[in-house]
């Protein structure tokens, strides 16, 4: 959307992460991502995606390697900048990650909480217009009968536009995404897809997404990356890659992909 | 800035009446939950404030009394050594406890068994549920040690008052457990076998409790650990054999510190292995599940 | 061929079973000296004893003031311990959770801490504390506190892994600090479950309480015994009563509680 940089938004040079000294949980991927972009990671379970999208916000450390976000080597930062950095990422989680027992208000706020001193943040004081940003997001997100209810009420996908809107209101350059329909039925999956496409489109959001289906990953990227055993083995936009295609890189792993996607959208 | 900019174009597209006008109160409303947690937590803090200054302090020092006890756990910890009891007999004694323990426990396991039979929602009629909670209820209200003693006024004191006086606790405790297990059985598994015209035994123990074999296993073996603890507690007030005895004659009769670091050694030893195949059980079964 | 099979092992692994169990039984009755016989007609004749003996008369009445005033104090200390114990336990628990723990080295302390108060027996911490706090309450109220610390941080570990950790991930990611995870995420997530932990707690400590009150002359123990050794089975009828009434009332107000907040 703003291609008057011509500086990358994020930038990963040669990542490598080690869990234990035998095999590498990602090894040496690099890629660099312009801003506004849509971009979707796909690959089977177990191969990396999660570990990528955490190196990112460094949530899960590297073990060697270069992450750049916005001309920022993320490694180096300090525990306060890294904080800094962290509120300009949000994040977006399969098992949306709310605290069920608080109301969809508060934890639409807990979004902002990377700007606040630590004696407001304990307190839970928010100011006037991070209240009215809040319960703007919320409206537009369609939960403005939801606002005062547990968040342990609402259904999946209802919990997942929580999650959205926590995410928005940290005013966010970019949004990572983890698996954010795996535990939604096709319908709300579609919701949830339409709505981070708009975001994305609207408000120039950067957004990499983890997917688990390759056809949701065909439909909705400008860009779909492709990682197996650690590795990237795809980086492309979609019409340039068929099914077939996929299949051939991913071999017998690609039948779970596909078929999975195929079952799920049958229904949508 | 870009970005604000385009939430705010975002919110003036939808009216801004949908905002309701108490978005200037606080985030989080006194709801009926959050209400009780206040009043108990005050409550709570009100009685331990009142409780810790009308306590009758007997004229202790103590400033004094912390210094002595610290100086005593330093002896307990770092010297233990044994002067009537060896090392040998020690052991011997733990192997006592543990056989109390045991029996308790087995006692304790197999009237559960038949209890929670039948105090299980989904085997038992309504009312036989009702009767068997309540009878455990009152079993567990009243402290292990004084159903010791009870039955020690018939048995005298020793290791029959000291397992059967344990037993009832284990009895009550294994009941709640054993019946939820059971209540986790699916109603449909049950009906599909009385349906096959099994009777009420036949799918007891062809269904209930193979299915839930190793929830009983986990529940009575952590039953096990308390009761070790519990066999302790008796051997020192209610005389019954095995290390708790002679915890009570060293510290409170012959006041041999040492001695009393020994015993809490040999006893952490065991306690400490316990805790950890419990804990193991537990994750296995978490797992399963 | 393979059906056979399943069934054999099946019966086998009973046997196994079975015949463990025996052993251990036997076992244990012999060295524990356990007179099977006496001890199973031993439940007969202690109620049958019970019945005709164990209720209390007019004149056990006499001793109720009395008795309240050890039953009050009994419960206050369980509570006092309780509540205090709870606080730093949730301090410790904060430090021992993986999802919480500033390091690793303080989380294995925590721990280590949380296990050997726990399995330290109750009659030992009686018993050395009586030796500098003497006959008082405090003695009492002490050794409760340090069973409390090690089975409450234990709990309230458990507790806030399994509850918060995918909220904890969350906020993090937003950037929010330490403290702000702590009191946004995991405090509002685990307090319910906590405060069960805690019912629980008072429920148990006020049992205990009578066992420490038995060894160290505090309490509602100490009238129990004191009956009991003179015989007067009416008043000591009267104690268990109201123990009896005592938790069945905390155990309603603690159900009571647990709906209103989970």
């Amino acid at each position: 959307m703003t291609p008057e940089t011509s500086n990358p938004l994020l930038e990963l040079k040669n990542v490598i992460k080690y869990y234990n000294r035998t095999t590498p949980a990602l090894a040496d991927i690099s890629f660099s991502i312009m801003d506004g972009q849509f971009i979707s990671i796909i690959g089977p379970s177990g191969s990396g995606k999660s570990t990528l999208l955490r190196c990112i916000n460094r949530m899960i450390e590297v073990s060697s390697g270069e992450v750049c976000f916005d001309g920022v080597i993320t490694s180096q930062l300090k525990k306060r900048d890294l904080r800094k950095l962290r509120t300009k990422i949000g994040m977006i989680f399969q098992h949306y990650n709310l605290v069920d027992r608080l109301t969809v208000i508060e934890n639409v706020l807990h979004g902002r909480l990377g700007y606040k001193s630590t004696m407001a943040g304990v307190l839970g004081r928010y100011s006037q217009e991070e209240k009215m940003q809040a319960h703007r997001i919320i409206n537009i997100l369609g939960l403005h009968d939801q606002v005062y209810q547990r968040c342990d009420q609402l259904s999946g996908g209802q919990k997942q536009r929580v999650g959205i809107a926590r995410a928005l209101v940290q005013n966010p350059r970019m949004i990572l995404c983890d698996e954010p329909i795996s535990s939604l039925d096709p319908n709300s999956s579609k919701i949830i897809m339409d709505l981070l496409r708009s975001i994305s489109r609207e408000m120039g959001i950067t957004f990499i997404v983890n997917l688990h289906q390759v056809n949701v990953a065909l439909k909705y990227s400008d860009r779909i990356i492709g990682v197996n055993k650690g590795k990237l083995v795809l980086d492309g936009s979609p019409d340039q890659l068929t099914t077939e295609r996929i299949s051939d890189i991913y071999g017998s792993t690609a039948k779970d992909l596909m078929t999975d996607s195929e079952e799920r959208y049958a229904a949508g | 800035m870009e970005t604000e900019e385009t939430i705010n174009n975002w919110g003036q597209l939808c009216s801004d009446e949908m905002i309701s006008p108490d978005i200037f109160g606080s985030g989080r409303p006194l709801n009926r939950e959050s209400f009780t947690i206040r009043i108990f937590l005050m409550t709570l803090s009100l009685l331990t404030l009142y409780a810790l200054f009308t306590m009758d302090y007997q004229g202790v020092d103590i400033a004094k009394a912390t210094m002595d006890t610290l100086h005593n756990f330093k002896i307990i910890f770092m010297e233990p050594s044994t002067q009537r009891l060896g090392l040998w007999d020690a052991f011997y004694e733990v192997l006592i406890t543990l056989g109390l323990a045991f029996l308790t426990t087995l006692f304790g396991g197999v009237i559960a068994l038949f209890l929670g039979l039948l105090s299980a929602q989904n085997l038992a009629p309504r009312r036989i549920t009702c009767c068997i909670k309540s009878f455990v209820a009152f079993i567990r209200a009243i402290p292990t040690i004084l159903w010791v003693l009870i039955f020690a006024v018939a048995a005298g004191l020793g290791s029959a008052a000291a397992v059967i006086g344990m037993t009832f606790h284990s009895i009550s405790y294994l009941t709640k457990a054993y019946s939820e297990s059971f209540e986790e059985l699916d109603r449909n598994v049950i009906e599909a076998l009385s349906a096959s015209g099994a009777n009420w035994w036949q799918i007891v123990f062809q269904a209930v409790i193979p299915s839930s074999a190793a929830y009983l296993l986990s529940w009575t073996f952590m039953r096990f650990e308390i009761n070790f603890a519990n066999a302790i507690a008796m051997g020192a007030a209610a005389g019954a054999a095995g290390i708790g005895f002679d915890l009570f004659m060293a510290g409170g009769y012959y006041f041999d510190l040492k001695e009393v670091g020994l015993i809490t050694y040999i006893v952490l030893a065991f306690a400490i292995v316990l805790e950890m195949i419990a804990t193991h059980m537990k994750s296995n079964i978490h797992q399963k599940a | 061929m393979q059906q056979a099979d399943i069934f054999v092992k099946r019966r086998n692994d009973r046997w196994i079973f079975f015949a463990v169990l025996a052993v251990l039984t036997v076992g244990s009755v012999i060295i524990t000296r356990y007179d099977v016989l006496k001890g199973f007609t031993s439940i007969v004749k202690a109620f049958v004893w019970g019945i005709s003996n164990f209720y209390p008369d007019i004149e056990s009445m006499a001793k109720l003031p009395d008795i309240l005033l050890k039953l009050r104090e009994t419960v206050l200390m369980s509570i006092a311990s309780t509540t205090i114990a709870a606080v730093f336990a949730i301090l410790l628990s904060l430090a021992g959770s993986r999802t919480t723990r500033m390091s690793r080295f303080f989380s294995v302390m925590a721990r280590g801490i949380a296990s050997l108060f726990r399995n330290i027996p109750l009659v030992a911490w009686a018993m050395v504390l009586m030796l500098a706090f003497s006959q008082s309450p405090l003695t009492g109220y002490l050794a409760l506190f340090f069973g409390s610390l090690g089975f409450l941080t234990r709990s309230f570990i458990e507790t806030i892994d399994e509850v918060s950790h995918d909220a904890v991930e969350a906020l993090e990611a937003t950037g929010a600090g330490y403290f702000h995870v702590i009191f946004q995420a995991v405090l509002p997530s685990s307090l319910p479950q906590m405060i069960s932990w805690l019912l629980f707690m008072i429920d148990t400590n006020i049992r205990d309480a009578t066992l420490v009150g038995f060894l160290t002359g505090t309490g509602i123990g100490f009238s129990f015994d004191l009956y009991y050794k003179s015989m007067n089975f009416h008043a000591a009828s009267l104690v268990v009563m109201l123990i009896v009434i005592t938790i069945i009332i905390i155990e309603t107000a603690s159900n009571m509680i647990r709906r209103n907040i989970m």
